[in-house]
């Protein structure tokens, strides 16, 4: 069966966030690239069914040139093929990325994609593109497998560990903590640079993310006392608790 | 009208976040001159659950019933929202999963757009929202001119607070229908959801919180002799969880509780904004941390710079020394 997973390419935030001068985008030049860990998953998961089902597993970015990157990661851990829709993601709003995404997923049997964005965080491209396609939707599950033409995906929610069972073709939006995303290897590397990513243009002109501006929180300042450094630590902290009265027995 | 979605625990009480939510609209409803706030559940509600909804100034719950919300499909629900929302100017919920999911369904299917993880609304022609995105790094205004104005507000943005005047509120069943096609994505089994056990961390004097620092979920043997020996909870960052090392039930933050207790004690947890959503009420913060840039060491009170797995011990074997054990 035929997988499509959808990855979108992000600044890493891990450090410390920089926003672009017009304040429409956070600044990668310093941090890097990535994405998302619940996409890192997405992409595991895409690869597991292919590969249980005899089928493929195509990776799909929209995103400037340089997402090429990420697409050949995704290769470079068992993705067969990408697509790489070729615009400034920025730009587009949910609603503009579900129907890019439904005009390359008709085809397919299943669409995986992340449950937020690690920088809109918008949590609904996946939704939107389940209503383009007419397609069922399961959301923020963290494991699925394909049993024929259903597909079965669970995850944790409020009633307890919960599943579901949706007949193909689907929509899927994953969470993290069900794989263990892979690491690529050597031939992995080398098999993704060969592999032609099928480039195309946008559908249509986007509607926009509605988006006024970005701000950073204000900064807090700190005015911490270290208690020490290590296991020497130990005699000051427990001074304090002594202090706080919380080791009162 | 204003239309928040309400979501209960198992015993059919109003989750805290949706009584935020509730707040939040409540706020916006008087920015806009008064506009009555409706609740909508799905299920019977009991009593206490109207009351509750009374007191933070609902006047109107509609009950969704009906064999299509035996179990959960956020299809459904979206269709059961659409199905009570009359001519209202925003449909809202609490920033959960299923707030989200739920949402993000009403705005597919009404064609407008949904703000996630919103904190403030800062005008209303045009009406401007803040939220988080980049995980809590940064903020983003957002315009919301389409109606309903559609969004989900961040857990514990809004301290949950009944109105200061309340009446009786009306309860409105309904028992929409449900296309098909909307039931196809639903919930068949369940395991029985762990207890919640959370109302004891929320009410410590003392919380041990533990994060991705613990390692494994073979690190925190160290951390619970702490707990105990401070007679405290442990609370624990969503990595925590979502890696499966502890029970969601101790999760901190504003995806799982909010705490105030006399001492935090964070071992191990970076301080991620939502993280610090759940615990910045902590009267004293001592944090303990291997990185002295870590936003939980910059934002506590007293820190300890270090490998927890070293420094925990340590203490705990001082705190058994000073008793004479
Ligand atoms: C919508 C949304 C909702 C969220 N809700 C929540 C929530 O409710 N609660 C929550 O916690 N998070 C939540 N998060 C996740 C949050 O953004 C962070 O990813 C998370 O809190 C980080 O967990 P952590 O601090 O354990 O891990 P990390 O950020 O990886 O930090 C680990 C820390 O441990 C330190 N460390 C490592 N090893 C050691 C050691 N041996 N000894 C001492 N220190 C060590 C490191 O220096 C680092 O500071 C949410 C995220 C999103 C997008
Ligand atoms: N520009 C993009 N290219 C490819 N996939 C995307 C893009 N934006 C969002 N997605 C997918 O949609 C998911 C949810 O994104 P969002 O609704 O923006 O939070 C992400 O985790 C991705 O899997």
């Amino acid at each position: 069966m035929k997988v499509l997973v959808c990855i979108k390419r992000v600044v890493d935030s891990s450090s410390e966030v920089v926003l672009t001068e017009d304040g429409q985008a956070v600044d990668g030049r310093y941090a890097g690239f990535t994405t998302s860990t619940h996409e890192e998953c997405a992409v595991e998961l895409a690869v597991q069914i292919a590969a249980a089902t005899g089928g493929t597993a195509t990776v799909l970015t929209l995103g400037d040139a340089d997402a090429v990157e990420q697409l050949r990661a995704a290769l470079a851990v068992g993705c067969t093929a990408a697509v790489h829709v070729i615009a400034d993601a920025q730009t587009f709003g949910p609603a503009d990325v579900a129907r890019e995404v439904a005009a390359v997923a008709r085809d397919h049997d299943l669409v995986l994609l992340g449950n937020d964005a690690a920088d809109s965080g918008d949590f609904q491209v996946g939704i939107r593109l389940a209503y383009e396609l007419g397609w069922p939707v399961v959301n923020g599950v963290s494991t699925v497998s394909v049993d024929g033409a259903e597909v079965t995906a669970s995850g944790a929610g409020p009633d307890g560990h919960e599943t579901y069972r949706v007949p193909l073709p689907a929509v899927i939006t994953v969470l993290e903590g069900g794989v263990e995303p892979r690491y690529p290897t050597v031939p992995g590397r080398m098999k993704a640079k060969k592999v032609a990513v099928a480039e195309r243009q946008p559908t249509a002109e986007p509607t926009g993310p509605s988006r006024v501006r970005l701000l950073l929180p204000p900064p807090t300042p700190s005015d911490v006392q270290i208690l020490g450094k290590g296991a020497d630590a130990a005699p000051a902290v427990v001074d304090l608790l002594e202090q706080l009265g919380v080791l009162a027995r | 009208m204003i239309v928040v979605l309400v979501e209960t625990t198992p015993t059919g009480e109003a989750v805290e976040v949706s009584r935020e939510a509730i707040t939040f609209a409540r706020s916006l409803a008087a920015a806009g001159g008064g506009v009555p706030v409706d609740a909508v559940v799905v299920g019977e509600p009991s009593e206490g659950l109207v009351a509750t909804l009374a007191s933070y100034g609902v006047r109107t719950v509609h009950a969704l019933t009906g064999d299509a919300f035996a179990s959960y499909a956020g299809a459904a629900w979206a269709a059961g929202v659409q199905s009570v929302r009359g001519s209202s100017v925003v449909v809202m919920a609490a920033g959960t999963p299923r707030g989200n999911e739920v949402m993000a369904h009403l705005a597919a299917r009404e064609g407008v757009a949904m703000a996630a993880n919103v904190l403030s609304f800062s005008g209303l022609s045009p009406f401007v929202v803040t939220r988080q995105v980049v995980g809590g790094a940064a903020l983003e205004e957002m315009r919301l001119s389409d109606r309903p104005a559609v969004f989900t507000v961040a857990g514990h943005a809004v301290e949950a607070a009944p109105a200061e005047t309340s009446g009786p509120a009306e309860v409105l069943a309904h028992v929409p229908e449900i296309a098909a096609a909307d039931l196809v994505a639903r919930v068949v089994s369940s395991e029985e959801p762990e207890p919640d056990l959370s109302g004891t961390l929320k009410s410590s004097r003392v919380v041990v919180g533990a994060g991705r620092g613990a390692g494994s979920s073979d690190g925190f043997a160290d951390l619970l002799e702490l707990t105990e020996l401070v007679g405290g909870s442990l609370g624990v960052s969503r990595v925590v969880t979502s890696l499966g090392w502890r029970p969601h039930h101790e999760q901190v933050g504003q995806t799982g509780s909010r705490i105030s207790p006399d001492l935090y004690i964070p071992c191990g947890i970076s301080g991620a904004i939502q993280h610090w959503a759940g615990c910045s009420s902590a009267k004293t913060i001592l944090a303990i941390n291997t990185d002295p840039d870590a936003p939980m060491v910059t934002k506590a009170s007293h820190a300890v710079i270090g490998d927890l797995h070293e420094v925990v011990p340590a203490i705990n074997a001082e705190i058994r020394r000073r008793r004479g054990a």
